[in-house]
């Protein structure tokens, strides 16, 4: 099954275009170049590899990739809205694909007999498999989670002694794949093989039951990385190194994002993976009971109108309500006005990295005014008014400042540093971490209750000219 | 065998580095669409896939060969075109909707 020298220089040429690929979504301007170079990649390599003259079963091929496309083209299409829960899918099918490959090769130097799977190809098979499988699992109840199905638990699932139980599998699956990879032709080993899979994907799920929305971002993104890694450890069992580099692209992807979402909640990997955040916090005994100011939609059209700078913190309830493309008419009116408005978009804000900014920019909203947290803070107390719509943590000022809160030193977008600050609620409910929410009950917040896109629409009405304003 | 863990271990450490230095400098706007961009690029494992799908192996390893292959291509074909997708929206003021 050697390459001959074209193959090899078809993947050197595929290589290359992939880290063209990642390298041009440095900015908005050229990252659909890198589409085109990846898509590119792909083809060299999938046709190359086809044109082996060992692949003989060609209706096969043919059959699994039209599946392939009449599955992948309309998950491509999902509402924006949904793209955290398509992409934790995604990671799911690429988990899978690891996987399958993985127990393919295993079975099949299994019957081939002793020679054909040396110790080295054995770890790459075990880890391959283990790290396919467990993001299998793992991935499909996270999507199940975000897609909030109604029978998969959204608040964290924790009970006593969870992480032992989950220690000693690991161990149990540790001892296994030791025996599997010192006797891979033992009689029993395929038997201890099957259960190391079964184990990866009890682990996936166990991994990911404890995870509440708010590590969702994070959490996504290291799915996004086991998938890359799985890959990786295909290319070492093939002894293919475009799988190898491309896998090691989409692991260390993964890896930077997971740690710009930890840093971001001031969290470290462990923390997010073992500690269970999100419970709901205990009501606080004896406090007196906190009173929301709210303010009615004329009133805050009439405070907006007079602004010079606007800034609009998005958050999950945005997504939630599909309330973006109101929020492009607010934006229309008051930029009419001579308004500024920018928008803060937290790391975190959403169920994925990067989710506000697709949103916003599904809108229509230009990019040039989505800003970053580190770049819109200093600016804050100069805006007249904070329109926060559907985000909560990431606007609590406990992080900052009560040292008991779970969100405590998360960096978060400084609203309440901005003269006038109105948050537009669904509910009087806690948010997604089950965290209390200072900024509400502060001197210069009122609250607008209601569906966010209802609230930014009746907004927008009592701006549109012709309304009748006061 | 083992003769050939060691360039393939220089590859992946170095092209890890390679990925580190180009993603950190992906604009955070990007973040989205670089994770299934990223996606659709380690569905590579449609290599493998094809492999074991296409070869003269039993046919129980070509089953597991082909749902792989279907999993595979799945998330090549969903993950550019939904990066693709996505990439379009975002505008600049000064001329909306020239990259239509």
């Amino acid at each position: 099954m050697a390459m001959t020298g074209v193959t090899q220089l078809a993947y050197l040429v595929a290589s290359v275009l992939f880290i063209f690929a990642l390298h041009w979504m440095n900015t908005p301007a050229t990252a659909r170049r890198g589409v085109g170079a990846g898509v590119a990649a792909t083809a060299i390599a999938v046709a190359f590899t086809w044109a082996q003259p060992f692949i003989i079963h060609h209706w096969w091929i043919i059959g699994a990739i039209v599946a392939g496309f009449i599955v992948g083209v309309p998950l491509s299409l999902v509402p924006l809205t949904a793209v955290p829960q398509r992409t934790a899918l995604s990671h799911a099918f690429g988990g899978a694909a690891a996987g399958l490959v993985g127990t393919a090769e295993f079975y099949l130097g299994f019957q081939e007999g002793p020679g054909h799977l040396t110790t080295f190809k054995m770890v790459a098979l075990v880890l391959e498999c283990i790290l396919g499988y467990l993001t299998l699992t793992g991935s499909l109840l996270a999507a199940g989670k975000l897609q909030e199905v109604h029978w998969i638990p959204q608040r964290p699932v924790t009970y006593p002694g969870q992480n032992i139980v989950n220690l000693m599998l690991l161990v149990v699956a540790i001892g296994l794949a030791v025996a599997v990879i010192l006797h891979p032709t033992a009689p029993a080993a395929p038997i201890w093989f099957a259960i190391i899979i079964g184990l990866s994907l009890l682990f996936g799920l166990l991994l990911i039951i404890p995870i509440g929305g708010a590590d969702m971002p994070t959490v996504i993104a290291i799915l996004n990385s086991y998938a890359g890694l799985s890959a990786v450890a295909m290319g070492f069992a093939l002894d293919n190194r475009l799988l190898i580099t491309a896998g090691a692209l989409d692991g260390s992807s993964g890896l930077i994002l997971a740690i710009i979402m930890c840093k971001a909640m001031n969290r470290s990997f462990i923390n997010v993976l073992f500690g269970a955040f999100g419970k709901v916090q205990k009501a606080t005994v004896g406090g007196e009971a906190k009173v929301y100011k709210s303010e009615t939609v004329e009133g805050a059209a009439q405070v907006l109108e007079q602004a010079n700078l606007v800034v609009i913190i998005p958050g999950y309830g945005m997504a939630v309500a599909q309330a973006q493309h109101k929020i492009r008419e607010l934006y229309d009116q008051l930029k009419k006005r001579g308004i500024t408005v920018k928008f803060a978009i937290h790391p975190v804000a959403g169920r994925m990295p990067g989710h506000m900014n697709v949103l916003l920019a599904e809108a229509d909203i230009p990019y040039t005014d989505l800003v970053e947290m580190e770049e819109i803070n200093p600016d804050m107390p100069q805006a007249d008014v904070a329109l926060v719509v559907g985000a909560n943590d990431v606007v609590n000022p406990a992080a900052r400042t009560d040292k008991t809160s779970p969100i405590f030193g998360m960096p978060i977008i400084d609203a309440d540093k901005a003269r006038m600050v109105f948050a537009i609620k669904r509910s009087k409910n806690p948010g997604f971490a089950g965290i209390d929410n200072e900024l509400y009950f502060a001197d210069r917040t009122w609250m607008l209750f209601g569906d966010a896109k209802a609230v930014v629409g009746e907004l927008v009405k009592q701006l549109a000219p012709g309304a009748g304003m006061h | 065998m083992t003769a050939d863990f060691w360039p393939t271990l220089f590859v992946f450490v170095l092209a890890s580095l390679i990925g580190l230095g180009v993603i950190r400098r992906v604009s955070r706007l990007l973040h989205t669409p670089l994770m299934s961009i990223t996606n659709a690029i380690s569905a590579i494992a449609v290599v493998g896939s094809i492999i074991v799908t296409g070869s003269d192996y039993p046919l129980e390893i070509r089953i597991l060969g082909a749902v792989a292959l279907f999993a595979s291509m799945t998330n090549i074909v969903s993950g550019f075109l939904i990066t693709d997708r996505m990439l379009k929206m975002f505008k600049t003021p000064g001329k909306p909707g020239a990259e239509k």
